[in-house]
């Protein structure tokens, strides 16, 4: 017998969880004001995920996907795409959105149950939050085929999850993707639970990576704590696909640290051991080590970034807290553009039973 | 003039699609080369190049979702999904997403994709290939239902769904691909969405149908003709929106209604419009409301299909029973 075909998947890292470099670092970890950048959204996200989920437990927000642990990759993801890129995120990658343009309002407004905040104002051609998991990645190739007719020299990126992977949707989007050399990046968000199956009883495959290869399409791991080395995959990634060399498969590896959602309860599924031990990985608190060992970070700056922080959340939180009510007809509006006959005495009846305003979470 | 046939009406449509408007796209599996299974799409990728008339992997999922994407980018994608047993799989793109992106999106993406598939059986296909599935998409807001029966109509309709800026699926009656041709003037007009067509005045009763089963449905109210009964007959053509107006219009006239459907009974859509006719003209009807429609069964292999179809005879017999009610 002859080999017909072999592959190696190759893992990333620049930053180890000490916050030293284990590499030669790309040129933008030695710019101050790029790193500072990143890690201040990286500090945004995990106060604004501790107080959506504070909104949720006094009745405030709906169910809500919280983020912490997965910062790094999220920002650096957001950091690596261009504006004219395309996201298809699934429902907790607010790192991405918030440096693409969404605001902390649109977020709270959606997890209250109220889809005008998946009105973006900023960025118009992303997607909105995807629940049917896996069914994201056939629209950024889709986004990925419209950039390739038309000859634009823009990217598609496609979040999922570990568990996602598993999903028919993702091989599809993947194979059309090699098939086709679209530019798109797959992003699988590895963070070691599906809800409660771990990733180890989701797949019999060494690593999600190589989920790309058996589609045609290269994989590459990288350590998703590492807020330097994701954004150094991602920008690699996407240049390659942007100049028509074809997709990438990358996954990140980190870990949910929190529950999958506020409805949710890991510790009835999840060894406290392995949550401690995850803790000690995180992404925050390396990038802050690099930061202060290059002589840009210290406790003073970081008081001040979570007072500024803080105030910036509360302002969000005033914002969707007095949006406008939303009404019945909110359910008629948007529907076609050109409705049928039928739905105008519907709607007449839903306001005429159906509350005022629905209440405001 | 040319003298077409409903899948040649297709291809026509297709091509001034493509030819007028640079962001439609036809894809599919066997579109390309081999122009469709059922020839629809010949000689469109040869006219219109690789990419905008591609061939897709063989996963309806997928043709779909990736659908939803180009749409999302301002292209006009008409998809195709090879035999109507194979619609599964696409319909959580269809449902979760392409019916909702407007919506859940406040109007910011859209999705203007054309679906179109075969619909209904009786041409001795495989397993799987005769499937008459359309409340699955009649049931979901946000989906315009298409099902043309003639070749002109089928151009004109075809063009008004490529055009809607919002998602029409289109079934085309297999059994009427070859049936019959009809001159089909190539201008490029688009026909009025969400209209009936009253194929046949008549002032006993009216027999509402729609697909292939139009074919039976003329060919009873011929029969019954020469009993001295006087059927309307009207296609239906527009599944979702129903055109109840046109319905009610008739039913006041004639006080009697048949329902004519190849799809099964339970849940089927002759019983949405046989409650709106309960709900809105119960004191013009004469007689109950009768449907005559596929059987609550699987849809058999082909050598059972006849038997599965409503024939010309089980129509008259309806017919005949309202009118001694």
């Amino acid at each position: 017998m002859k080999t017909v075909a072999e592959f190696a998947i190759a893992y990333e890292q620049l930053l180890d969880g000490e916050g030293r470099a284990t590499a030669a670092l790309p040129a933008f970890a030695a710019d101050e004001g790029q790193m500072l950048a990143m890690y201040r959204m990286m500090v945004l996200c995990r106060l604004f995920d501790a107080k959506a989920i504070n909104l949720q437990r006094t009745g405030k927000l709906g169910t809500y996907a919280p983020c912490t642990g997965h910062e790094a990759t999220h920002v650096a993801v957001g950091a690596a795409m261009r504006a004219e890129d395309v996201l298809c995120p699934v429902y907790r990658e607010y790192g991405t959105q918030i440096w693409r343009g969404v605001t902390l309002t649109e977020i709270l407004t959606y997890w209250a149950g109220d889809e005008r905040g998946t009105n973006f104002a900023v960025p118009r051609d992303d997607f909105p939050w995807c629940v049917p998991i896996g069914s994201q990645t056939p629209h950024a190739a889709g986004v990925a085929m419209a950039f390739k007719i038309r000859g634009e020299p823009r990217c598609a990126v496609a979040y999922i999850g570990d568990g996602g992977t598993s999903q028919g949707a993702f091989h599809e989007a993947v194979n059309l993707a090699g098939a086709q050399q679209l530019p798109v990046v797959f992003v699988i968000v590895n963070n070691g639970w599906a809800i409660s199956v771990p990733a180890s009883a989701q797949t019999g495959a060494q690593t999600f990576a190589q989920k790309g290869l058996g589609n045609g399409v290269p994989g590459i791991q990288v350590d998703g704590n590492d807020v330097i080395g994701v954004r150094k995959v991602m920008e690699d990634a996407l240049d390659r696909a942007r100049q028509g060399d074809g997709p990438m498969v990358v996954e990140a590896v980190t870990y949910r640290l929190s529950d999958h959602t506020t409805a949710d309860d890991a510790s009835r599924y999840r060894p406290a051991a392995e949550l401690e031990a995850a803790w000690k990985l995180e992404p925050l608190l390396r990038t802050r080590r690099y930061l202060t060992a290059q002589g840009w970070w210290d406790d003073e700056r970081e008081a001040q970034l979570r007072a500024e922080c803080a105030v910036r959340i509360e302002e969000a939180v005033h914002g969707y807290q007095h949006r406008s009510p939303a009404g019945p007809d909110h359910m008629f509006e948007h529907l076609f553009a050109n409705p049928p006959a039928r739905l105008a005495p519907q709607r007449d009846n839903a306001r005429r039973y159906g509350p005022s305003a629905l209440r405001q979470h | 003039m040319p003298r077409v046939t409903l899948v040649e009406g297709i291809n026509l449509a297709l091509a001034r699609a493509l030819s007028d408007d640079p962001d439609v796209v036809v894809l599919g599996e066997d579109v390309g080369v081999n122009g469709g299974v059922f020839r629809a799409t010949a000689g469109l990728q040869e006219r219109f190049g690789t990419l905008r008339v591609q061939d897709t992997p063989l996963a309806e999922g997928l043709i779909a979702g990736m659908s939803v994407g180009m749409a999302a980018q301002g292209l006009k994608p008409v998809a195709e999904i090879q035999f109507m047993g194979f619609l599964y799989p696409a319909l959580d793109q269809i449902a979760n997403h392409m019916a909702r992106q407007r919506n859940r999106t406040r109007g910011r993406l859209t999705c203007p994709v054309v679906i179109r598939m075969p619909h209904g059986g009786g041409i001795h296909a495989p397993e799987h290939h005769s499937e008459s599935l359309e409340v699955l998409l009649c049931h979901h807001a946000g989906l315009r239902v298409l099902c043309p029966t003639t070749p002109a109509r089928a151009y004109g309709l075809l063009l008004a769904a490529i055009r809607d800026p919002d998602p029409v699926i289109f079934l085309e009656p297999t059994r009427l691909y070859r049936m019959a041709r009809q001159d089909v003037v190539d201008d490029g007009i688009a026909l009025p969405l969400d209209r009936a067509e009253v194929l046949r005045e008549g002032d006993d009763v009216t027999l509402v149908s729609w697909g292939a089963m139009i074919h039976e449905t003329s060919q009873a109210a011929e029969l019954l003709a020469r009993e001295n009964i006087g059927c309307e007959v009207i296609d239906l053509t527009s599944l979702s929106p129903i055109d109840h107006d046109t319905i009610l219009a008739s039913v006041a006239h004639t006080g009697r209604l048949v329902i004519v459907h190849e799809a099964a009974r339970h849940a089927g859509l002759g019983a949405e419009i046989a409650a709106t006719v309960a709900e809105q003209a119960l004191y013009d009807l004469l007689a109950p409301v009768q449907r005559v429609t596929g059987y609550d069964t699987v849809m058999p292999y082909f050598a059972l299909e006849r038997a599965y179809i409503p024939s010309v005879e089980r129509i008259c017999d309806a017919v005949r029973d309202t009118l001694r009610a």
